[in-house]
């Protein structure tokens, strides 16, 4: 066992957060408020070269794993940026790992660069209003366009940055029902036959979600992924490192919200003293930081795991759901020590709060995360 | 053979944001722990790095630390430092300004830029005192308080910051140069810089390496010495004052007590 910190992950956790530091809570308050999405904010993380550090260096990328990736999305959010922050990088710095790993050599020189560059938005299109968890339904069909291409129909939702992006990865069914018929686009988010509607929702309002009615939009064929029928299986492929990268954003949720909770315990005081020196108070704050420590560790051991090509199924998952609950107990836990002022905006835990609400429901929700632990690792019988 | 050849003086320091901790033996700062970059020597290296940013120019980072600590300067390459030069020896525990000024022109001396950089006053110590000395003791002009610097031909060409405004200033290179935080806004430095400055060179160098007897330098040749460090006192409260219609004369009256007005 080697605990030593690795001096380039040092680094990368330093220069991050040296350049958050830029972008306080109030900036963040403020595109939240006005659904402003975060563009000064991404321009320096894309100038720096972060958003293509997953990406092969011959595409332009750093050429890094998602051991580095997860620390640079942990540092955003605990800066205070939160998912805002997270969610305006996020899909660029991850999304394309599918065109990476199956993609032709076309589609990875053509889109690659421009990702790492930063000048490629891209959204993610699998959801839709009657295939959430259960993808296997997914209705969106590309027919044949009779010249090697595609016509897509159907509609998406929770297509996170759609409004920003230029191209979007969508599954759509090409063939017969069930996991089998599914493929990958990268479809041009065209306007002229695509309809983009932002959903309102509960928080994270500096990036928005939509819905997306795609009405016979054109694909010509090698914006196919991989193979025909392969596109879930390709999916699949992600959803590890998405987890982890997920733990990851959770942690640093924790981590900004649990600091703002000391920082008030230690300076608000009430019948002479500082709050903190109540139990009451400070056993959650200490537990809260017991929670995202051991949380971080297995998020650490399964970016590992996977960066070296080893399985880590069971240990993106634990870190999955660990990071969730950790990081919704600490923004909590932050809300109930500042008492009144947790429920007022300017103190900013109560953005964390609506944030860390979320992580417990993507990129899915904790019960199925802990469906995989009862089913893959526990041997249980499966329910559904 | 390199076109422009600039040092930059980079201090490394003990994190500004974590609470000091005093040695009671020197009432100096506790250096033991971990280092970064002093914020105030990245507008230097800003600065260096916009000077001399041809493919065959040269910027070296010169510092003086202890424990061979390399973190700050690792930040300084990260942003496009060429290499650095480190000085560490326990011999310069103790060292004072004119101490530090000896040690870092012994290792620049060799290196004979064109010019040389250096914060104003570093966040740790503020005396503001090395620049100058390291000036005489290199036998070079020193321009202080530079808010915008230019190189023309083999002229440092130099916006002095004064109270009123700021002084051009001219002065032939090789030169001394102080810079203030107002001079360039410093880069972050990038995935590609952090990852390439892993393998720039830092030279790691002793006092018999730079020929300097260690009873010129550190505790045995300062000639300063802290007597005593005592905390800052607290700000006393302030006086509220309840607006009974007459608040703006209230105000005009403490203003004019305090002669801003």
């Amino acid at each position: 066992m080697d605990f030593e910190e690795d001096e380039t992950h040092v680094a990368i956790a330093e220069a991050i957060r040296s350049l958050c530091a830029k972008f306080d809570d109030d900036y963040w308050a403020s595109c939240e408020a006005e659904h402003r999405f975060p563009w000064d904010f991404y321009q320096l993380i894309a100038q720096g070269g972060w958003l293509g550090i997953a990406i092969p260096e011959q595409y332009g990328g750093g050429g890094r794993g998602i051991s580095e990736a997860a620390i640079v999305l942990k540092e955003v959010a605990a800066s205070g940026a939160g998912m805002n922050g997270c969610s305006a990088v996020h899909l660029t710095i991850f999304g394309l790992n599918p065109v990476v790993r199956f993609g032709n050599e076309r589609l990875k020189s053509e889109f690659l660069p421009r990702a790492a560059a930063g000048d490629l938005h891209v959204a993610f299109g699998v959801t839709e209003p009657d295939a959430g968890t259960d993808t296997s339904r997914i209705a969106t069909r590309a027919e044949p366009d009779g010249r090697g291409g595609y016509i897509v129909r159907g509609r998406k939702i929770w297509t996170t940055k759609a409004l920003e992006s230029q191209v979007v990865l969508l599954l759509v069914r090409t063939g017969g029902e069930g996991f089998k018929g599914l493929s990958l686009l990268l479809a041009d988010l065209d306007p002229r036959y695509v309809d983009i509607r932002p959903i309102p929702k509960m928080g994270r309002n500096a990036v928005a979600s939509c819905e997306v009615a795609y009405d016979d939009l054109p694909v010509e064929g090698w914006r196919l992924v991989g193979k025909e029928g392969e596109g879930w299986k390709y999916l699949l492929h992600g959803l590890n490192p998405e987890r982890i990268l997920l733990s990851a954003e959770s942690i640093g949720i924790g981590e900004a919200a649990l600091r703002r909770a000391v920082s008030y315990a230690k300076e608000r005081e009430v019948f002479g003293r500082p709050i903190g020196a109540n139990q009451a108070i400070a056993h959650p704050l200490a537990q809260a930081h017991v929670q995202l420590r051991a949380a971080w560790q297995l998020s650490r051991y399964a970016a590992w795991l996977y960066d070296h090509g080893r399985d880590c199924g069971e240990a993106a998952n634990s870190a999955k759901f660990a990071a969730a609950e950790a990081g919704f107990f600490a923004a909590d836990r932050a809300v109930q020590a500042l008492g009144g002022m947790g429920y007022a905006t300017e103190y900013h835990v109560e953005r964390y709060f609506r944030e860390a609400r979320l992580q417990r429901i993507v990129p899915v929700s904790q019960e199925m995360t802990l469906n995989y632990v009862a089913q893959q690792v526990l041997g249980l019988p499966r329910s559904y | 053979m390199p076109d422009m050849k600039v040092v930059v003086c980079a201090k490394q320091i003990p994190d500004p944001a974590a609470p000091p901790l005093i040695r009671p033996d020197t009432h100096t700062l506790d250096r033991t722990g971990k280092l970064i970059l002093d914020d105030s020597d990245s507008y230097g290296v800003e600065m260096a790095l916009q000077l001399a940013g041809g493919a065959d120019d040269e910027v070296t980072l010169v510092s003086m630390a202890p424990n061979g600590e390399t973190a700050g300067l690792r930040t300084a390459l990260a942003m496009g430092a060429t290499r650095a030069v480190l000085i560490s020896d326990d011999a310069l525990l103790g060292s004072d300004a004119l101490g530090t000024a000896k040690v870092l022109a012994a290792a620049i001396r060799p290196i004979q830029p064109d010019l040389v950089i250096a914060a104003t006053e570093s966040t740790d110590g503020y005396t503001g005192t090395m620049p100058v000395q390291l000036a005489e003791l290199l036998g070079l002009p020193s321009v202080t308080f530079a808010k915008g610097v230019a190189i023309d031909g083999s002229t440092v060409k130099v916006q002095r910051q004064t109270e009123a405004g700021y002084d051009d200033v001219e002065c032939p290179l090789p030169a001394v140069v102080t810079v203030t935080a107002g001079v360039v806004e410093p880069r972050y430095p990038s995935f590609k810089g952090i990852m390439a400055a892993r393998s720039k060179p830092i030279d790691v160098l002793t006092l018999a390496d730079l020929g300097l007897a260690p009873a010129d330098v550190g505790a045995a040749g300062a000639r300063q010495e802290v007597t005593q460090v005592s905390e800052a006192e607290a700000r006393t409260a302030g006086e509220i004052v309840e607006d009974d219609g007459e608040g703006a004369q209230r105000i005009l009256a403490f203003l004019e007590q305090l002669k801003v007005i």
